[in-house]
């Protein structure tokens, strides 16, 4: 045990966190070791979380923070070790006595039931604190109010895009009055203003005296938050920085022992040769509350060979089912999408992907993967009729097995094995198995939604770079994502999606994430800088 | 590593065994209460299934329970739960036999068409169920049971004498009009009795049952929207094809249930044809968890029980007591699978601990 902190504590600060000045700590975990087939998630972890602060767990993908805060959770029971909440020692047997304790969390991978509303949804499991009727409903709204969430009680979970479903998950932990917050990556696919909106009211939770423990991959924002950060490597603690004297890149050498890595991208590789061609997409749903509405509005560009076209926008604006539709999934009202000169406006989905299309799907476990099913298996899935996966009509398991142990590799996914389901693998290394897996096909097309979504820095750097240098081949890439760096950084071009519509373009090269920020809000529209291209 | 898979397969027999072996504790608790002796009656029951006639009788039924628990399998591995392989093998049965009594043309043509009647007539009425699930979003566990007292009276409407039965005056009997006998099945003759030779093609059809679900892609594609419906449409599946498709099979394999007892021992439909046994199907699927040889186990331990229940009437015992022990093993082995399951993944995280624990006192030794 100690020779393997010792190995890991080179660069880091291994002084544990100072103890509470006054009164027990809200949570003390002491020696949790957690140990799954073939890995060791938590190793002999110790972490002192101070009542009334927020404190920041960072650590690679697969370091094993989700493990250890289910155990706080109540979801995973520990092989080793003690856990106490407010001084007192206690032992979890499922969420309930977690929640009893008055401990909230937001899972990392959304647990909601999808066939029921958000209203349901909220008070499953909490009917006593106000029922589950008006008062309930009341209840939810007050609290989306005050807290800026925007969450429509009555929507079905289903219809909700991935960023909806965490603000619900975040108002179901505040429904219940927790007060130990546990979020692990809640911010993940969220875009600025609602990342401030939420920092705001975790400050204001904490001038409340709550505790909040915060699981993140974007530094910076872990830098702002928190008032102590942990990191954890290989599944023990390595050391704890302050946020006030450190940076992010200090922060990320201390995660992974590499550099921030930025995902600059000046030199052009856009050709004259479009790829893809979207005209006149229109699309009309019902909402939540029975109400018509334009869900895609004339949606029309081009994207060439060796072109990023970044779509910004805040979720629920129409990206997902722009991508649905090109993807074969939804049948758009009207509009054609034509792929390198064919027409595929009524191909279906398994033709598009045959053609050419590679897909990272904003939910990776609604679209992405088959949890229960080995990593060979999800390996083949999407590209069942493709090489190496199968001859003919008959699948090639020998094939798609080395394959997958080809991916493993080349992509970093941390695994035991290639026969462990995918629901074993920690949630950025499902990302770089989705990711491995698409490219490995060569598209001529990229729908990447949030593609390096829970990735850790240095495994995003990594997916930063196969995607430009496929991009220098020749890729052509939709790129959806909330991360305005990611956006600016990667893009060849940039538009701007606002209620089923692309209000506004700008050019990558010149624009601020402030600028694209407020754009994002319907503020803005046409060309958002004095020269270049005109809008459409 | 290849220590770790046999103890693995080892697990996997232990959930059957326990599960029958937690059942013969409850038949015996059962019987110790209404006064009865447990051990004599086990005795029993294992003696008389013992016998060459039983064992050939045991095969015989076991291969009907085979086939039904292969159609209920099917859907189950989509997560359909086909409630209606019962209607539709005894409307595939029905209908077969008519066309096979209608005819007299060369067995070698005619059985395979009398097959082909049964398996077409089995996947329309499957096909049913799924056609109203993807357009009118029916619960297919509803229009199944619907579908199964429907097959009843349309059986019952045509099989009577002046439609396509005939009355048998001596044993107040209707059925369908024999099959000629150059179209009967083969069969093993052995000193217990006839074996039928429809076990061939249902050994056969769980053959291809593995093969097409494990190694072709339609298989993946198929297990896929089981595991997850909407990553398999996201994957290039489409959904309702699927369980339109995938009724379709399940329906001409539940087609093949009443075959061994058309062609090789009945020849023909009559009232006295037997039932309830796509019902059957559905506790054989779950005893042998959807896998091909696994659910041939739980229909030859099926068949088993079911010879065993007349030997106790001889003997005096009721003979319910054999649906006791029916009932309560479907009951442990979905426990069994579920004790087993956390057993095998404790025992392999203590063996990784104990590795790891070992590999770290190594690495201290040689730094020391
Ligand atoms: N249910 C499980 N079964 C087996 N192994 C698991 C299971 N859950 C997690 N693991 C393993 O435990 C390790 C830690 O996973 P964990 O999800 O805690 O990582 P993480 O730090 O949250 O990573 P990420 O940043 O990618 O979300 C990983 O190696 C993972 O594969
Ligand atoms: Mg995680």
């Amino acid at each position: 045990m100690d020779h393997r902190r010792g190995e890991c504590a080179i660069n880091a600060s291994t002084s544990p966190p100072a103890p509470a000045p006054s009164g027990a700590p809200a949570v003390e975990l002491r020696g949790i070791t957690k140990r799954f087939p073939g890995v060791v998630a938590n190793h002999d972890i110790d972490i002192t979380v101070r009542s009334g602060t927020v404190h920041a767990l960072v650590g690679e993908n697969g370091a094993g923070k989700s493990t250890l805060m289910k155990i706080l959770y109540g979801m995973q029971k520990p092989d080793e070790g003690t856990i106490a909440i407010n001084g007192e020692q206690v032992d979890f047997h499922d969420p309930g006595d977690a929640i009893a304790r008055g401990i909230g969390m937001v899972h990392q991978h959304f647990m909601l039931a999808d066939n029921l509303t958000v209203l349901e949804n909220v008070v499953l499991g909490s009917e006593k604190l106000h029922g589950i009727g008006g008062r309930a409903r009341a209840a939810i709204r007050e609290i989306s109010d005050a807290y800026g969430l925007g969450v429509r009680p009555d929507a079905l979970v289903e219809d909700l895009g991935v960023a909806d479903r965490q603000r619900v998950e975040i108002l179901k932990v505040l429904y219940r009055g927790a007060r130990i917050l546990i979020l692990d990556e809640p911010t993940a696919v969220l875009v600025p203003q609602e990342v401030d909106a939420l920092f705001d009211n975790l400050r204001g939770l904490k001038s409340e005296g709550l505790t909040v423990i915060f699981i993140s991959h974007k530094l910076g924002e872990v830098l702002s938050v928190a008032d102590e950060i942990t990191v954890i490597r290989r599944g023990t603690t390595v050391g704890s920085a302050d946020p006030r004297g450190t940076t992010t890149k200090q922060l990320a050498e201390l995660m992974v022992g590499s550099e921030l890595p930025s995902p600059e991208t000046r030199e052009s590789t856009v050709t004259t040769e479009p790829l893809l061609t979207v005209q006149g997409l229109r699309l009309a749903g019902t909402d939540a509350d029975g109400i018509e509405r334009i869900v895609l509005d004339e949606v029309g560009f081009t994207i060439h060979k060796g072109e990023v076209l970044g779509i910004a926008g805040v979720e629920g604006n129409g990206q997902a089912e722009l991508v649905e539709a090109i993807m074969g999934m939804r049948r758009p009202d009207a509009g054609t999408v034509v792929l390198d000169g064919r027409d595929i406006s009524r191909a279906p989905t398994r033709q598009r992907r045959e053609d050419g299309i590679g897909y990272i799907p904003e939910d990776r476990h609604r679209h992405g993967l088959l949890l229960e099913a080995p990593l060979w298996e999800n390996r083949i899935l999407g590209h069942v009729t493709e090489r190496p996966n199968s001859k003919g009509f008959l699948i090639d398991p020998g094939a798609a097995r080395r394959d997958t142990e080809r991916i493993v590799q080349e992509y970093d996914v941390r695994t035991p094995g290639i026969e462990v389901t995918a629901a074993s693998l920690s949630g950025g290394n499902q990302q770089k198995l989705i990711v491995g897996r698409e490219m490995s096909h060569l598209p001529k097309l990229l729908i990447a939604a949030h593609p390096t979504r829970g990735v850790d820095v240095g495994a995003q750097a990594q997916i930063w770079d196969q995607i430009r240098e496929a991009r220098r081949e020749g890729l052509a890439v939709l790129l959806i994502s909330a991360d305005l760096d990611e956006l600016i950084g990667l893009s060849d071009t940039l538009r701007v999606m606002y209620r089923g519509r692309l209000v506004a373009d700008a050019d990558p090269a010149t624009i601020t994430p402030e600028e694209l920020g407020s754009a994002m809000t319907g503020a803005a529209s046409g060309h958002l800088e004095h020269d270049g291209i005109e809008d459409r | 590593m290849k220590k770790f898979d046999k103890e693995r397969a080892l697990l996997a027999i232990a959930a059957p065994v326990l599960a029958v072996i937690g059942a013969l504790i409850v038949t015996a608790l059962v019987l110790l209460a209404t006064g009865k002796e447990p051990f004599t009656a086990f005795h029993v029951m294992i003696n008389y299934g013992d016998k060459t006639d039983s064992q050939v009788y045991i095969l015989n039924k076991a291969t009907t329970y085979y086939l039904a628990g292969l159609a209920v399998a099917v859907g189950f591995r989509m997560n359909l739960f086909n409630i209606g392989v019962d209607g539709q093998y005894r409307l595939a049965a029905f209908f077969a036999a008519a066309v096979g009594g209608a005819m007299s043309i060369p067995g070698i043509i005619q059985v395979p068409l009398i097959i082909l009647t049964a398996m077409v007539v089995g996947a329309v009425w499957a096909a049913i169920a799924g056609v109203l699930k993807v357009t009118r979003g029916v619960s297919e566990v509803i229009s199944t049971i619907m579908l199964n007292s429907i097959a009843g009276i349309v059986i019952g409407y045509f099989l009577q004498d002046g439609r396509l039965g005939v009355l048998d005056k001596n044993a107040n009997m209707v059925s369908t009009k024999p099959i000629p006998s150059g179209s009967h099945l083969f069969n093993f003759s052995t000193g217990g009795g006839a074996v039928d030779g429809f076990i061939v093609l249902a050994v056969v059809a769980g053959v291809l049952y593995w093969f097409g679900l494990n190694r072709t892609r339609f298989g993946f594609d198929l297990r896929a929207v089981g595991r997850s419906q909407s990553a398999a449409e996201a994957s290039g599946v489409s959904v309702k094809r699927m369980v339109i498709t995938s009724m379709l099979i399940s329906g001409a394999l539940a087609g093949l249930v009443g075959m061994p007892t058309l062609l090789n021992e009945s020849y023909d439909y009559g009232t006295d044809f037997p039932v309830g046994i796509g019902f059957t199907g559905i506790a054989v699927a779950l005893l042998g968890r959807n896998n091909p040889v696994g659910i041939a186990v739980g229909a030859v331990l099926w068949a088993f029980l079911d010879r065993a229940a007349n030997g106790l009437e001889f003997e005096g015992y009721d003979q319910e007591l054999v649906g006791v022990i029916q009932g309560v093993i479907v009951l442990a082995v979905v426990i069994a699978y579920e004790l087993v399951r956390r057993y095998g993944l404790t025992r392999q995280q203590r063996q990784v601990g104990a590795e790891l624990a070992a590999a770290a006192a190594h690495k201290q030794e040689v730094t020391a």
